[in-house]
């Protein structure tokens, strides 16, 4: 029995390869420097997904919410195999809060329309918050399942789930719809198969197709470039490459609970982490070192 | 949400399982303890389940004021949507301003369900609360007395500190360890309410079907000295030193992400970010480069010593000693120092 699936991919700064070029004289970091990676969790549940679709049939649409650039990641999930792809951009709903964006994910799977299940990967690398897939499962009021090492089985519309629980595992089951959460310990991401690859590179959101025919025709009329924006978006349109752009009025949000007015918490102060390199005492590595080291530990009773 | 409410509670989400309270519990006691003696209010406990006894004694030990109890004998297993309706109940009925949940795989389940369904706010993984005014740099108005969330971001690159002026209650999950788990008072006296909320079948969408659990092997967070290695380590065969160095000094061997992963060690010994967190007497890093997601996880250490081949590994940026060197060497040394001593 074929089953339907909306996936939630978010890109982000890579937090976890901090290079050289992206740290500041001063040992912080510079965040814009950063490269934008497919978040870790989220290729996951797109593996999960699409492991799914391989043993039960069905579709999967990926849905993200991001600044243009993140069509990037759309695009891989398309290389990987999803059927749609969609990305929620809009100015408004910059500075969103995990609240914020729950809600507005929330209203973009609504619009969506029918589903069987929701996956996600169990939080994103610039935050590691964790709460935007619980907090979309409650607005879609739907039980959520988080934490999935291994989606067992599907049988009847019913679910069965491994789940880790921070001190061991459990199998749970549910009827669905559900929401799903995914860790990044559940499977292998597999790479871009070639041929879908040579195929969705062409893949654009309209936002880069204008970007694109802005540069393509320096001198041409507002007009013009409008309408070859359309001609162009229509041509990819109908060999099914385009990813499909959505705005907060699209999913017909209110926007009270969009953007920085729909968020509940605020960002007081930021401190970056300054790494110095001062402040320790240098053994040297001898005997003798060694055997100082120890004194000084039992003097100052660290050790008893 | 709720408005907010200055002679709210400060409330903690009594986690349990296994017939015992999570002892990030007891830690968030006696935060939630000076917090509310700083604002002059009293600290609440929500205990939800099925077999409670002992445990609001423990909490009110541990100085909880009021214990909110909900019995029910289909909460037996932690499942999110009847424990988030708990919650939000009590919430919606006692209006506390602060509801701190431990950073564990339940709590990090539970409080962003119960934020949403409240609208209010949540940040996960705080390492620090505070008490303090605050001036709206918008509206240059003046909360006083807001909670300071404080949480690494950014993949512990930067320190958040998060504040919500108006949507109440001030919710935050707070990482296991990092509060000091502080002696409880069996004298302290304290009382117990029993709480009816109404819980639907339908809110019970999950059925378990097998549960496996693990007891942690490694006791990381009660061991005084902790000897813990990284990639650097190169091998297993090389581990075996860390275990005879945290066996020289009588504590723990941990070990890295790096270390887990390329297999030296179990995943019971990680210690950081994604493992535990520690802050020990003594802590000797060997063979750790010191990523941030490492050192969120040890800084606070007393003392911290890292023996490393590379100068300029940032763990050394956390360390009061430090041995520039190659493990194979320097370890050795160490415990004949340390067996010399004897």
């Amino acid at each position: 029995m074929p089953y339907d699936s909306i996936l939630l991919v978010k890109q982000v700064p890579d937090t976890a390869n901090i290079t050289a070029e992206a740290m500041r004289e001063d040992g912080t970091v510079n965040r814009t420097a950063l490269p934008a990676i497919f978040n870790p969790d989220d290729l996951n549940a797109l593996e999960t997904a699409l492991e799914t679709r391989d043993r039960y049939g069905g579709t999967i649409t990926a849905l993200s919410m991001g600044p243009p650039k993140a069509a990037d990641i759309l695009r891989s999930c398309l290389y990987r195999g999803v059927d749609r792809a969609i990305l929620l951009t809009d100015r408004r709903a910059a500075a969103s809060d995990t609240l914020a964006t729950s809600y507005i994910l929330a209203q973009a799977v609504r619009t969506i329309g029918r589903f069987d299940i929701v996956f996600t990967g169990r939080q994103a690398i610039d935050g590691d918050t964790a709460q935007v897939g619980p907090q979309c499962a409650e607005k879609l009021n739907l039980p959520q399942i988080t934490y999935l090492e291994e989606l067992i089985s599907m049988v009847d519309r019913r679910i069965r789930i491994r789940r880790n629980t921070g001190q061991g595992w459990e199998i749970v089951e549910a009827e669905l719809p559900v929401l799903v959460t995914v860790m990044g310990n559940a499977n292998k991401p597999r790479p871009p198969a070639a041929r879908r690859l040579m195929r969705f590179k062409r893949a654009r959101v309209e936002t880069e197709v204008a970007a694109e025919v802005k540069s393509a025709l320096p001198d041409a009329t507002d007009d013009e470039r409008a309408a070859e924006v359309q001609r162009r978006t229509q041509g990819l349109h109908s060999q099914g490459l385009s990813i499909e752009q959505w705005s907060l009025q699209d999913i017909g949000a209110d926007l009270s609970r969009c953007g920085l007015a729909g968020s509940p918490t605020k960002v007081f102060k930021v401190q970056s982490i300054i790494l110095t390199k001062e402040g320790y005492t240098e053994i040297p590595p001898t005997e003798e070192g060694a055997r100082q080291l120890i004194h000084e530990l039992v003097i100052d009773r660290t050790l008893g | 949400m709720i408005e907010p409410n200055p002679a709210g509670e400060v409330w903690v989400f009594a986690e349990h399982q296994g017939g015992s309270l999570q002892e990030v519990v007891l830690e968030l006691s006696g935060k939630a303890r000076a917090l509310a003696d700083q604002l002059g209010v009293a600290t609440g406990a929500i205990l939800a389940g099925a077999n409670i006894q002992g445990f609001p004694e423990q909490l009110i030990a541990h100085g909880i004021d009021h214990v909110y109890t909900v019995e029910d004998s289909r909460l037996t297993h932690y499942q999110t949507m009847p424990f988030a309706r708990v919650v939000c109940a009590l919430i919606a009925k006692h209006k506390p301003q602060i509801v701190l949940y431990g950073a564990t795989s339940v709590g990090r389940d539970l409080a962003p369900r119960v934020a949403s369904e409240m609208r209010a706010g949540m940040t996960a993984d705080c390492t620090d609360l505070e008490v303090k005014d605050v001036t709206d740099p918008r509206t240059q108005k003046v909360h006083e007395k807001l909670l300071l969330q404080i949480r690494p971001a950014f993949g512990g690159n930067i320190i958040a500190t998060i504040v919500n002026y108006d949507w109440w209650p001030q919710m935050a999950t707070v990482r296991e360890g990092v509060m000091p788990l502080l002696g409880s008072n069996p004298t302290r006296q304290g009382r117990i309410l029993r709480e009816p909320v109404g819980l639907a079948d339908t809110l019970f969408p999950i059925r378990l079907i097998e549960q496996h659990i693990e007891l942690r092997s490694v006791n990381l967070k009660g061991s005084r000295v902790i000897v813990a290695g990284g990639g650097g380590v190169g091998g297993k065969q090389n581990f075996q030193l860390i275990y005879e160095l945290a066996g020289a000094l009588g504590g723990a061997v941990g070990a890295s992400r790096a270390a887990v992963d390329n297999g030296y060690i179990g995943k019971d010994h990680q210690i950081g970010q994604t493992g535990t967190t520690v802050r020990p007497a003594l802590y000797i890093a060997v063979g750790i480069s010191g990523a941030v997601q490492h050192r969120a996880g040890m800084e606070e250490s007393a003392k911290i010593i890292a023996i490393n081949q590379d100068p300029d590994a940032p763990i050394f940026s956390v360390a009061h000693y430090g041995i520039v060197g190659d493990l194979k060497k320097v370890v050795p040394m160490l415990i004949k120092a340390l067996k010399d001593r004897r």
